[in-house]
């Protein structure tokens, strides 16, 4: 590699970078117009055309805002973190491909980079957590350790399985393996595990444990402000684009379509804006969940991630893994995953998931007030 | 351009693992571990064994050095900050003195010349792991099984003496 070649590099990444900061900056505005939509609200509207200049406003009032460093914080763990949550969701951009030949890098082990990259960034959550020196940053660090620890297995595995599936890792190869049918429909459980775990690990409603305000305030992020509160804001919206742009590559097919009578350049531009349309699909379903689902309590996010997601991706990967050695058609593995769906939501709404928790919370009713009280005076 | 690469890998390694003996905060020296695990990572990659450089990564970096942050965290911080007193030092030293040796003596005895850089394809290594290691592989997965049954015993034990 000569000079040249790594100043194009830089280039390549500069760009990358640049388009992912329009990309979140867009994704604000559009997430606060959609959840004002759902709460049958305007959303913002004061800044320029119907609010559509108010990411810039926000961008600006961030970073112009004082940069508070707490008096009992490590300084240097405290300043690293949000570099540390933020630059492994950057480099998993590498190897994400927008289009057929858009792409830094084809890495043949992508899908695996990815998840090994990904891991990283809890350690900057645990940093922020530990380096505010705040009991609610802590616990929300340990909260969001935990949490992403648990739901890394059934993201991973529901990853494994689309490998297993496509024969290869290599995110082109994969999507060049959805040519007929998209792997949602060969996977509906893989699809399911995905967002479910894709969601746990942004932290996002309902799986927003470690940042839930009305009880770790603000979790890791509660002693960050201005440019370093920010780049987290940055890395969480970066990571929910990742997350859609996987699922559109991973199960909807990314950029293939329907036969499409054109070539050439206006073919590149139409595939790319199919992929585009099934990615803002999937980013408008995870804003409609945020929007419409309350938060989980922590047992609840752990009986659920360990005891349903994590057995039905095991049982995912068996069901594939099956079907492709004894050669069987494909649409038994659709069949068998419906159905494990279906046993799953069943479970849930039994509520076979809390019914053990009735020992941890202690529900105080009325007449043991009562009763507690009458004993002080007898007393 | 490699041996840049190189020079940054065990830079990163070597200050990660004094960081590791001698900070004497224990969340430091989780987080040098860290660095040193990114650093060895990365000498995996020179040595274009890829799959490796991504398992450290996703082992040693994520989850392992993670538990141990978490464990650490759980227990009282305040307890926990300054305990590293080094009181087994001397033991330490010859240990590091055995490995040392041991690494110096296999250097010096392969020929390291004699031995050729080339990729393996991941597809080439699950077909060799679950053939002929497959028995190696198992046990190894076995032992883990053995250590996650063994820490929910531990755990289960002690919530039934609290009750």
């Amino acid at each position: 590699m000569n000079l040249p070649e790594i100043i194009g590099l830089f280039l390549k990444a500069s760009l990358l970078l640049v388009f992912i900061l329009i990309v979140v900056l867009i994704l604000t505005l559009a997430e606060r117009k959609a959840l004002a939509r759902i709460q049958q609200r305007k959303g913002p509207n004061r800044v320029g055309f119907k609010g559509i200049l108010q990411p810039f406003a926000d961008a600006l009032k961030l970073l112009t805002k004082e940069d508070i460093l707490p008096a009992s914080a490590n300084k240097r763990v405290f300043w690293v973190a949000p570099l540390a949550v933020f630059l492994p969701g950057f480099l998993i951009w590498v190897t994400i491909p927008l289009a057929k030949e858009v792409v830094l890098a084809n890495l043949d082990m992508g899908l695996f980079y990815i998840t090994a990259i990904s891991v990283l960034s809890v350690m900057g959550l645990l940093m922020a957590g530990w380096g505010s020196a705040n009991k609610w940053a802590m616990i929300g660090g340990l909260r969001a350790a935990g949490q992403l620890i648990s739901y890394e297995i059934p993201f991973i595995m529901a990853i494994l399985s689309i490998g297993i599936l496509a024969q290869s890792f290599n995110l082109k190869e994969i999507v060049d393996d959805q040519a007929r049918w998209p792997f949602a429909f060969k996977q509906p459980l893989g699809l399911f595990i995905f967002l479910t775990a894709g969601l746990a690990e942004l932290g996002r409603t309902p799986f927003d444990i470690h940042h839930a305000e009305s009880e770790v305030v603000g979790g890791p992020f509660v002693e960050y402000s201005g440019a370093h509160w920010s780049v987290f804001y940055l890395a969480e919206y970066m990571n929910t684009f990742t997350i859609a742009v996987l699922t559109a590559l991973l199960f909807l097919g990314g950029w293939q379509s329907p036969a499409l009578p054109f070539s050439g350049t206006i073919h590149t531009v139409a595939s790319l804006s199919w992929f585009l349309i099934k990615t803002v699909l999937v980013i408008w379903v995870i804003f409609w969940i945020r929007g419409t689902y309350p938060r989980l309590r922590i047992d609840q996010l752990m009986s659920f991630g360990w005891k349903i997601l994590v057995p039905a991706s095991f049982i995912n990967i068996f069901i594939t893994a099956s079907v492709l050695y004894y050669a069987l058609p494909d649409w038994v593995i659709t069949v068998v995953s419906l159905g494990v769906i279906g046993a799953i939501f069943y479970f849930i709404r039994r509520g076979s998931l809390s019914g053990h928790n009735q020992n941890t919370v202690k529900i105080i009713k009325t007449s043991d007030i009562r009763a507690q009280l009458s004993n002080r005076t007898e007393v | 351009m490699s041996v840049v690469f190189f020079t940054v890998a065990a830079i990163l390694v070597i200050s990660g693992g004094i960081g590791v003996v001698a900070a004497r905060n224990i969340v430091y020296a989780a987080l040098s571990l860290l660095i040193a695990m990114i650093g060895t990572a990365g000498i995996f990659l020179i040595g274009l064994a890829e799959f490796l450089a991504l398992v450290q990564l996703l082992i040693y970096g994520g989850a392992v050095v993670i538990v141990i942050l978490f464990s650490l965290m759980l227990t009282r911080i305040q307890d926990f900050e300054f305990l590293t007193t080094n009181k087994q030092w001397p033991i330490a030293l010859i240990v590091a003195m055995c490995l040392l040796g041991l690494l110096a003596i296999s250097v010096l005895v392969g020929d390291s010349t004699a031995t050729t850089m080339g990729s393996t394809d991941i597809s080439e290594l699950g077909l060799s792991l679950f053939s002929d290691w497959a028995i190696p592989f198992e046990l190894a997965s076995l032992v883990l099984l053995i250590a996650l049954i063994g820490a929910v015993v531990i755990v289960r034990r002690d919530n039934e003496e609290d009750k």
